[in-house]
Parts: structure tokens; C-alpha cells; sequence
């Protein structure tokens, strides 16, 4: 038996990504804990227990910030890369990704399989996964809840482009009174709001695909339809797109 | 000038070794009656400083040390160059300002402008206003701030410049230039025969040697030993590694954490379209002007600098090295509210991708070490956007 692997260590979530021949054998996500390299071994037992050893493996290729921790990969390539190959994959045609990660939002143009320009926020956590977490938190809510919440809301104000001022708002609305619905829609608005500035500066051209944790939302994906207005494709394997890209390069092969 | 007598800095003693070393060197310097002229901008005709018999010394700061001491009156969202050579003047720690007879500034940007405001209470500071375009009325009006420039020397120093005094500053100015073009072309060779890392490092070291003409024997000795060391490689196919042009602002504060790190990632920068690159370089002034003031004016107004409105020039002489260098790939390096670079870049990232049809890779960035692992990722991701 033949297989090649990708590993994505991002700053929250780590996804695994085994390739045989035929196609996709196994795919897995463990959160990243505070050691990226004990992330690594946990993977190593984890691929061994489901029967994909890494040491078998023709190639372990890694990627995600936590890409060097993973001592036992044989290549390292950037997230950036292995976005636009696995997104690029899921969606089968040239497009714009975009991929909304823990700690940075990326906007890949991929033609023809290879990623050909990419922009990446700048030194700031609002607009990134990050930022809904902070929030989430803020309103004694998860993630899912947040969503849920939001889609019973309307919208209040949330401007301040900094992920710290922006909590003293959440929190002065709070104060105030406000509904937790229309709190949690204006922090779902403001990520959309900054991920959509991104993606104006970077220039989309064709379809959109939205890849990373957050595109199992389906809010979130509508909200962000809206702004763009051009419709978001998502992809039941959307959180994998960076190990999957990794995987495929592992394979060597470009489409 | 008023004889005065020459001190180190009260706090001289708690600095670190290179610090004090380069006090002492310019005490002694001072000592022996050097005249020293302290200026930022490489549009500040240098040949007048030399024709004064004084030394130009440059003051753009490139570490963030400085900074936090400057944010006491200027203001945090300011370019970290103006910011770091304010810092140093106020405290007292960078030797060249420190022993200027006087400061040159000039009306670039906005930022230093003003700053030039705040450096003057702390010593002499004279400002050249630089026109930002680069037709009749401004020439005329920049060759009257060239003169008036040259009356500053005269007054100061108490002497006067006369015509061969400037004309043969021209000759020697013309002849580092010279030097220094044909040092930094040698990126044009492929494989590339340097690093880009110690092509910015020698170029920025060299304003600080004082002997021109010692500046210049050194940089040709180093030109013919990395050509005959390229010439005695066995194997001189073409090489895969990409082949990086660097523009936009000066990057000397950055080269660790950009230049260093590209190439250390497997590209060779080859070109630098910067002013501690080719920019100033390129053109000399035309010694057989009969009108010296003129000449001077000319070339430093073709300086391809973002200050200057419109600035289409830049874009045809980036194409010209584009080919000239066989580029690979374009990186910007746009300073931290650097409006000028900052906004051309729309220019530029249209100009490479579209027209020359190669990557572009813009980087905002300053002084600070707190993007260096970011930078790393968009480095090598746009490495590995390059299919070579």
C-alpha cells in the first residue's frame, strides 16, 4: 500500500490529510495544543493507530505555522501554497481562495492549479479566526453558538478595526443592554467586513472559494456572499484544503 | 567658524564598544579641523559639501533603538526612518549627527519635513526645498536652492566655492558613482555572482568611509575579485534560483529580516531599484554643462523617488533592469506610513504583474521584529509562486 501525507498545523486546529492512490484514504483535525511539536507526535500515533504510519508514508509533506515542528515531514512548503493546491483540488477550476485561519486571513489567486499571487492581513488578529474566538468568549458563547446566535440578529456597529478596541465595544454594548443576537451579528459583519477589504485590495477574479475552519459556517458564508456579492463556494473538505494541498504535493502531482 | 571645543557625549561611557569607537573616530576627525555636513536624502548634491572641503555624512537611522525615544514628540504612526534619525539626534547616541557642523534636510516627504522642524532645536538644521516635479519652473526653481545651497557652505564655513572647486567634486562624485554602478551591475551576472545581502550592506557602508576616493579603490579592488571568481567558476549554467529585483523604500532597517531571509529561503537578490541601490547611480551629472549649476539641478531632479509627481520614470527604468537583470520576481518594501511608496505601489504591482507578466510581493513593514515570522511565510510563499 502506497500513501502520501499532509499535515496542516495552524495556530488552532491541526488537519491530517492521508492520500493513496485511488484518492483521499484518511482525514483528521486535533486542536493544537500549546507545543506544536507535541501536536506532531500526536499526529505520528494517531496516523500509526489508523493504519497509515508515518514511517511508511513515500512522503510526509507539512505545512501551517507549526510546518518545522514536524520533524519527521520531508518538506516543509507554506500554507499559502497548499491552500490554493487543495482548494484548487475541491473546486476542480482556477478560482480565489479564500482562507480565513486562526491567526491570519489569506486571499490565493490559483490559475491552472498553482497559486499565482496571494495577499495575507497585516500584523493584526481582526478578520481572522482569532478574532471571532476573542468575542465568542466575550458572550460566554462557542463558535457554533456564536453563528447561531448571530443569525437571529441584526447587525449592531462594531468598527473599530483593532481586535482590542473592538472587544471595549462588544463590551460597552454589552453594558448597554444590547441583545446578544445583535451583538454576535456585528462581530460575524466586522470579520466579513475586514475579510471582504482584503479581498477588494487583492483583486478577485473568478469564483470565490472560501477554505479554513470557518466555511462549515453556513452564515458566515452568506454574510460574506452578500458583501462580495458574488456567490462563496464551500466545500465539506474546505477545513482540510491546506493538508489536502499538502498531501498532493507529497504525490508530486500538480492538478 | 567659531573654534569650539570638541566633546564626547555626557552618557559616552555607557555606550557599547562600536558606539564609542565611531565617537572617537569622529572626534578625531574633528580634531584634525574636519568639516562635516550631515545630511539625509540622496537628493542633496554632495558635490557642493565636497566642493566645501567638508565630508557629507549620511543620518538615515535603520535600527528601531532609537524609536521609542522619538515617540516622546513624534507622533507612533510615523515612517520608522524618520522616527529611529530623530531618535538618535535627540539622544545623543549617533556620532555623525552628533559631530555635524550643521544638518541638510530637504522637503522629500511630508513626515521629514516636519521632522526637520524638531531637529532644528536641537541643532542647526538647513532645508533645501525640493520641487516634485520635474519641469522648466521647477529645474529653475531647484537650481536657485542649489545656489542658495552653496551660499549656506560659504556663510557657515566662511569661505568661498568658486566653479573649479564644484567642478571637480562633479569629476570625483561622477567617478564613485561610476564605481559603484558597475559594482552593483555585477547582478546582472547569472548565476549571480553575490549575494544581494552584501551588495546593500558594502554600498551603505561605504557613505561612512570618508575617503572617497579610498571608498572607491576598495569597491573596484572587491569588483574585479568577485569577477574573477565568477570567471573561475567550472560551471556557469544559468542558475534555478530565483533572480529578485528589491524597490521601494530604503531598506537597510529591514535587510535581516527581508534580504537575508529571501535569500537564505534559495533566491538571489540580483538588483535594487532603492536609493541605497542604483537609483542615484544610474545617471551622472553632465560635466560638460557649462552651466555647473544647471547640471547639478538636472541630475538630481531625474532621481526616480516616489516624492517626485507624476513619477512614470520609475516604472520604465524597473522594466529596463527587469530585462537587464533577467528578474524573476519583484519584491516592495513599503516603510510604515511611507504614503508616497506605499500609494505608487498601485503603479508598480500593475506595472510588474501585467506588463512584465512577474510576481510581485509587497511588504509593509518597520523596524520592529514582531513580523519577522509573518514576512518568512509571504517570502517563501511567493518563492514558491515561482515556477523556475
Amino acid at each position: 500500500m502506497s500513501y502520501f501525507t499532509g499535515i496542516d498545523i495552524g495556530s488552532t486546529a491541526s488537519k491530517v490529510v492521508v492520500l493513496g492512490e485511488a484518492g483521499m484514504e484518511d482525514h483528521f483535525v486535533l486542536p493544537t495544543g500549546w507545543s506544536s511539536k507535541e501536536t506532531a507526535r500526536e499526529i505520528a500515533a494517531r496516523l500509526a493507530a489508523n493504519g497509515y504510519p508515518v514511517e511508511h508514508s513515500l512522503r510526509v509533506v507539512a505545512t501551517g505555522y507549526g510546518r518545522v515542528a514536524v520533524d519527521y515531514a520531508h518538506k516543509t512548503v507554506t500554507e499559502i501554497t497548499c491552500h490554493g493546491r487543495g482548494g484548487f483540488h475541491l473546486l476542480g477550476r482556477s478560482c480565489t481562495i479564500v482562507d480565513i485561519g486562526g491567526q491570519d486571513t489569506k486571499v490565493i489567486s490559483v490559475e491552472n492549479g498553482m497559486p499565482t499571487s496571494f495577499l495575507m492581513n497585516d500584523k493584526c488578529s481582526a478578520g481572522t479566526g482569532k478574532f471571532l474566538e476573542i468575542m465568542a468568549n466575550r458572550l460566554g458563547v462557542d463558535l457554533p453558538e456564536l453563528f447561531t446566535l448571530a443569525e437571529a440578529g441584526t447587525p449592531l456597529a462594531i468598527s473599530s478595526m483593532c481586535t482590542v478596541f473592538a472587544e471595549s465595544e462588544v463590551i460597552s454594548h454589552i453594558g448597554a443592554g444590547e441583545r446578544r443576537e445583535d451583538i454576535a451579528a456585528g462581530v460575524v459583519d466586522s470579520v466579513v467586513g475586514k475579510v471582504a477589504g482584503l479581498c477588494a485590495r487583492h483583486t478577485i477574479t473568478g469564483e470565490v472559494l472560501l477554505t479554513g475552519g470557518l466555511c462549515d459556517s453556513p452564515y458566515l458564508v452568506d454574510r460574506l456572499a452578500q458583501t462580495l456579492r458574488q456567490p462563496v463556494h464551500t466545500h465539506p473538505l474546505g477545513r482540510y484544503a491546506g493538508a489536502l494541498g499538502a498531501a498532493l504535493i507529497a504525490k508530486g502531482t500538480k492538478k | 567658524m567659531e573654534a569650539t571645543k570638541i566633546q564626547l557625549p555626557a552618557d559616552f561611557e555607557t555606550y557599547g564598544e562600536a558606539r564609542r569607537a565611531g565617537f572617537l573616530r569622529m572626534k578625531a576627525l574633528k580634531e584634525q579641523g574636519a568639516r562635516v555636513v550631515g545630511l539625509f536624502c540622496s537628493f542633496v548634491p554632495t558635490e557642493l559639501v565636497y566642493a566645501a572641503g567638508a565630508l557629507p555624512v549620511g543620518l538615515c537611522a535603520f535600527t528601531d533603538e532609537p524609536i521609542p525615544a522619538a515617540e516622546a514628540n513624534l507622533p507612533r504612526n510615523l515612517c520608522p526612518l524618520i522616527k529611529a534619525s530623530y531618535g538618535f539626534a535627540l539622544t545623543d547616541t549617533c556620532p555623525y549627527f552628533y559631530f555635524s557642523d550643521f544638518v541638510v534636510g530637504e522637503t522629500t516627504c511630508d513626515g521629514k519635513k516636519k521632522m526637520f522642524e524638531l531637529l532644528h532645536e536641537i541643532k542647526d538644521t538647513y532645508v533645501m526645498q525640493l520641487p516634485h516635479s520635474r519641469d522648466a519652473s521647477a529645474l529653475a526653481f531647484w537650481r536657485n536652492e542649489i545656489i542658495s545651497f552653496q551660499k549656506k557652505l560659504e556663510e557657515f564655513y566662511g569661505i568661498t566655492i568658486t566653479e573649479e572647486d564644484i567642478r571637480s567634486a562633479i569629476r570625483r562624485k561622477n567617478r564613485e558613482r561610476d564605481v559603484m554602478r558597475r559594482y552593483l551591475e555585477l547582478g546582472k551576472l547569472d548565476p549571480a555572482p553575490m549575494s544581494g545581502y552584501e551588495m546593500g550592506t558594502r554600498i551603505d557602508a561605504g557613505s561612512f568611509s570618508f575617503d572617497l576616493e579610498e571608498r572607491c579603490d576598495g569597491v573596484e579592488q572587491r569588483i574585479a575579485e568577485v569577477l574573477a571568481q565568477w570567471e573561475a567558476r567550472p560551471d556557469k549554467t544559468p542558475s534555478h534560483r530565483p533572480r529578485l529585483l528589491v524597490t521601494g523604500c530604503p531598506n537597510a532597517g529591514v535587510r535581516e529580516k527581508i534580504i537575508r531571509a529571501v535569500e537564505e529561503l534559495g533566491a538571489d537578490v540580483v538588483a535594487f531599484d532603492t536609493c541605497n541601490g542604483i537609483r542615484e547611480k544610474v545617471e551622472p551629472v553632465d560635466a560638460s554643462n557649462p552651466d555647473v549649476y544647471d547640471a547639478l539641478a538636472r541630475k538630481y531632479l531625474s532621481i526616480n523617488c516616489s516624492v517626485m509627481s507624476p513619477n512614470e520614470s520609475r516604472r520604465d527604468y524597473i522594466g529596463q533592469m527587469i530585462d537587464d537583470y533577467k528578474v524573476d520576481g519583484v519584491i516592495e518594501i513599503v516603510l510604515q506610513s511611507c504614503h508616497t511608496y506605499d500609494v505608487e505601489a498601485f503603479f508598480i504591482r500593475r506595472f510588474v504583474t501585467q506588463e512584465k507578466g512577474l510576481p510581485y510581493l509587497n511588504i509593509e513593514t518597520d523596524y520592529s521584529q514582531s513580523d519577522k515570522g509573518q514576512i518568512n511565510t509571504r517570502l517563501a510563499a511567493f518563492l514558491e509562486t515561482i515556477d523556475k
